[in-house]
Formats: structure tokens, sequence, C-alpha cells
């Protein structure tokens, strides 16, 4: 017999100087952020925003600052705000980074934090690309199971060690950091980028799938993988540390290996 | 009033990044291929040319046209310059192709610099193969003892 313990009080009364976080240091930043208008002028102009900001903000804590305090027609992607949903890769001091994953005390806050949308999709507002091409390439290299012969009655059984194969390109968010961060994606948007590549080679791996040839030539095209100059400017990005650069030279191999 | 908004998904696509058509055969892999290929190769190439041009004998200082001359009466000498001018050139050419394919961003640009380019290609290969295989020490006045 489990011995009865009292119920815990619902409010604890700490005494003075225990619990708390002491004081979160505060500190002023100025955000430049890259504004494009279509409506209002023809060309992007770079707009300075001055804040005082908490150690505990992210770059997109001082977005919202903006847009809710100084200037609502800021525009910007965000949902979950927490890194999952993909939705705020944006260029942050040069670098593709998640507004919603980069703390301000981690950048060099004497200086303007520089704020601009990804590159090589078209600009349609502020921070605000059109993603269409990037999807186009995503739904190129079918990015879903494809089995042949019967179904099974049970699982479909994949080993720890099958899995393991292709453990690090399931994470991907699809946030185009990596894509809108290569130089070849840059000059004719044409090449497939990254993030096709990571979630082809995704189901290239897995045991369960057949269609691994289909997505093999898919990508042995002209503006396939033989694009990719192993830059590292993708792998750099990724805001899930996927080993992008990685998983490419493996796609390489690997229609390398069925052709020769 | 009627306004016409494209449905969400409807994939309208700015024309810049339309997919062109789907490339036939394996050249790009071929061409990966062979620069890793060539570039091995090339690495003993150039060593074994820069050593025994420039480091083996009297060196730097012994470069003449006797020494060419003396080199390229023997077979080895020919098929390693002619190993490495095509190598080269190819390799080379191939490594500008991926430059021209990765910076010019109109098609009439990269038609018209890989043009020149295989132009420049096809005439050093071509001038380059004949000077290994019709070269002739004994040019007027040559005071070379096999002439
Ligand atoms: C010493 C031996 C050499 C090795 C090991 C080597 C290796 C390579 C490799 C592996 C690439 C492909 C890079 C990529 O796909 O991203 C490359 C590119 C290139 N190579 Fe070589 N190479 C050598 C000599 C040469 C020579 C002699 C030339 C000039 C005639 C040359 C000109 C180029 C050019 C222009 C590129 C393209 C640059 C680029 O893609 O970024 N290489 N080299
Ligand atoms: S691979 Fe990384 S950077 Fe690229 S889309 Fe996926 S999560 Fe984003
Ligand atoms: S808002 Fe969802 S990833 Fe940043």
């Amino acid at each position: 017999m489990s011995t009865e313990l009292p119920e815990p009080p619902s409010k604890i009364d700490l005494k003075p100087g225990v619990g708390g976080g002491g004081e979160i240091p505060s500190f002023d930043i100025t955000l430049r952020v890259r504004r494009y208008l279509p409506e209002a002028t023809a060309d992007a102009y770079w707009e300075d925003f001055k804040l005082t900001m908490y150690g505990t903000d992210r770059v997109l804590d001082a977005l919202h600052k903006v847009k809710w305090e100084q200037d609502g027609s800021l525009s910007f992607r965000r949902s979950c705000a927490h890194g999952v949903c993909g939705s705020d890769a944006m260029r942050i001091n040069g670098r593709n980074r998640l507004a919603c994953k980069t703390l301000l005390k981690d950048l060099d806050t004497s200086k303007p934090i520089t704020v601009e949308a990804i590159k090589g999709l078209p600009l349609e507002k502020d921070l605000i690309v059109d993603m269409e091409p990037f999807f186009q390439s995503y739904r190129e290299i079918m990015p879903f199971l494809i089995s042949k012969g019967h179904e099974p009655t049970k699982e479909r059984y994949q080993s720890a060690e099958d899995r393991e194969i292709f453990d690090d390109t399931t994470k991907c968010i699809l946030c185009a950091a990596c894509t809108s961060s290569c130089p070849v994606f840059w000059t004719d948007g044409q090449y497939f980028g990254p993030a096709a590549i990571v979630n082809a080679h995704r189901f290239i791996f897995d045991s369960r799938d057949d269609a691994g040839d289909m997505r093999l030539e898919i990508l042995n095209d002209k503006e396939g993988v033989w694009r990719c100059r192993t830059t590292f400017n993708c792998t750099e990005a990724c805001p899930r540390g996927i080993q992008v650069t990685k998983a490419i030279a493996e796609v390489k191999q690997a229609i390398l290996a069925r052709t020769v | 009033m009627s306004v016409s908004i494209p449905a969400p998904r409807s994939q309208r696509i700015d024309p810049k990044y339309k997919r062109g058509p789907k490339s036939r055969g394996s050249f790009e892999m071929l061409a990966w291929l062979f620069m890793r290929l060539s570039g091995v190769v090339l690495i003993v190439l150039i060593f074994g040319h820069l050593i025994s041009n420039l480091m083996v004998g009297e060196g730097i200082s012994g470069i003449s046209f006797g020494f060419v001359a003396g080199k390229w009466a023997s077979p080895l000498w020919q098929f390693w310059d002619l190993a490495m001018l095509w190598l080269a050139m190819l390799h080379g050419t191939n490594g500008v192709r991926t430059i021209i394919n990765d910076y010019a961003e109109k098609h009439a640009t990269r038609a018209w610099l890989k043009g020149i380019l295989y132009v420049a290609t096809i005439f050093i290969i071509v001038l380059g193969s004949l000077v290994i295989f019709t070269f002739d020490p004994c040019v007027a006045g040559s005071q070379l003892p096999q002439c």
C-alpha cells in the first residue's frame, strides 16, 4: 500500500532572494531592414529602427517590436516562432538564418544588425519572397513514398540501421535557407538546389521506397546534382544542422554507382 | 466588379524559373568524373614536367631551344607533353565552361562565351599537337649536333 501524500499547495510563497532569474540584461540595437514596398517605391532600400531589447530576445522579437510598435507596414513571414515551421528564413548579417532561432545577444549589437530577404527568389515585399520556384523543384523529386508490390499486412518493416542511413535528411523543414544561400542557384534559378536534393536523399536511401532510380534519374539532369560546386554555403545555412553538402555528395555517388 | 485572384498553389511561376527541357544522357556526370580523373593524372604529369624541366640537371638555367629539341627526340616526352596538353586543355576548358554556366545569366551571353572558349580550345589543341609531332630541330643556322 502506498502512503498517501498531502496534496501540494497550489501556490508556494518563496522566501525573498529565492527563485527568479535576476534582471535580464537589456541593450540598445539598430535593426537595419531591407525594405521593399512595390506599391510605394520601385527600389528596395535600407531602413534603420532603434530598439531596446533583452538578452532573451531573438531577431524575430525585434521584428515584432518594429511591426507592433513602430511601423505596421513591415512585412515578414513567421508562424511557429520556434524553429519548426520553416517560415522565417532570412539573411541576417549576410547569413541565412531563421529569425526565430537567432538570439540578438549572439550578434554584434554594437553595429547595426542587417536583415534582408533570402536571395535568388522573386522578392514580393520586404522580407517576403515567392517560394514557388523552390517548391517546384521540391515537387519534381517526388517527395513521397513510392512502393511496388503488395502492401504488407502489418508495418513496412525497417531496421534501426536502415533508418539511420537517411536520418539526417528527415529533419528538413523546407525553410529554403540552403537553396537561397547557393551561388549556383542565384545565377538563374534553374539548379534544383540543395533542399530538393536533401529531400530526394531522404527517399532514395529509404529501404522501404522503390523509386530511388527515378529520383536519381531526375537529379542526373544538367540542372541536377552535378551543378553543385561544394561551396558548403548550404551546410552552413541549414538551421536544422543537416549535413547538406554531404547528402548531395552521397546522391552523386549513388548516381555514379548506378551508371558506371 | 470582379477581380480574379489566382488560387493558392495555382503553380503560377516567374517565367525565369520555368524548367527547361530535361537533359538526355549523362554528359554532366561524365564531365564531373573527367574533372576528377584528369586532375589526378595532371598532378603526375605537371609535377613530372616541372621536376624534369626546372630541377634535375642544370635546372631552370638549362632550358633552351636545344633542351626542348632534346626532350622531343624521345617518344616518352612526346607522349608526356601530348597527354599534358590534351588533358590540361580539356580540363581547363570544362572548368571555364562550368564557370560560364555558373556566372553568365543570359542565354545569349553563355552561348557567346562558350563559343569563343571552344574555338580557342580547338585552336590550341590542334596547334600544340602539330608542334609536338612535326617539330623539326634543324631550323636554319642551327648549331645542334644532330643537324
Ligand atoms: C594539378 C592538377 C589538377 C587537379 C588535381 C585539378 C582538379 C580539379 C577538380 C577536381 C576540379 C573540379 C572542381 C569542381 O567540380 O567543383 C577542377 C576545376 C578546374 N580546374 Fe583543375 N585540376 C588540376 C589542374 C588544372 C590545370 C592545369 C588547369 C588549367 C589548364 C585547371 C583548370 C581548372 C578550372 C578552370 C576549373 C574550374 C574551376 C571551378 O570549377 O571552380 N586545373 N580542377
Ligand atoms: S535542408 Fe536545412 S536549410 Fe535546406 S530547406 Fe531543409 S531545413 Fe532549410
Ligand atoms: S517561425 Fe517557424 S521556423 Fe521560425
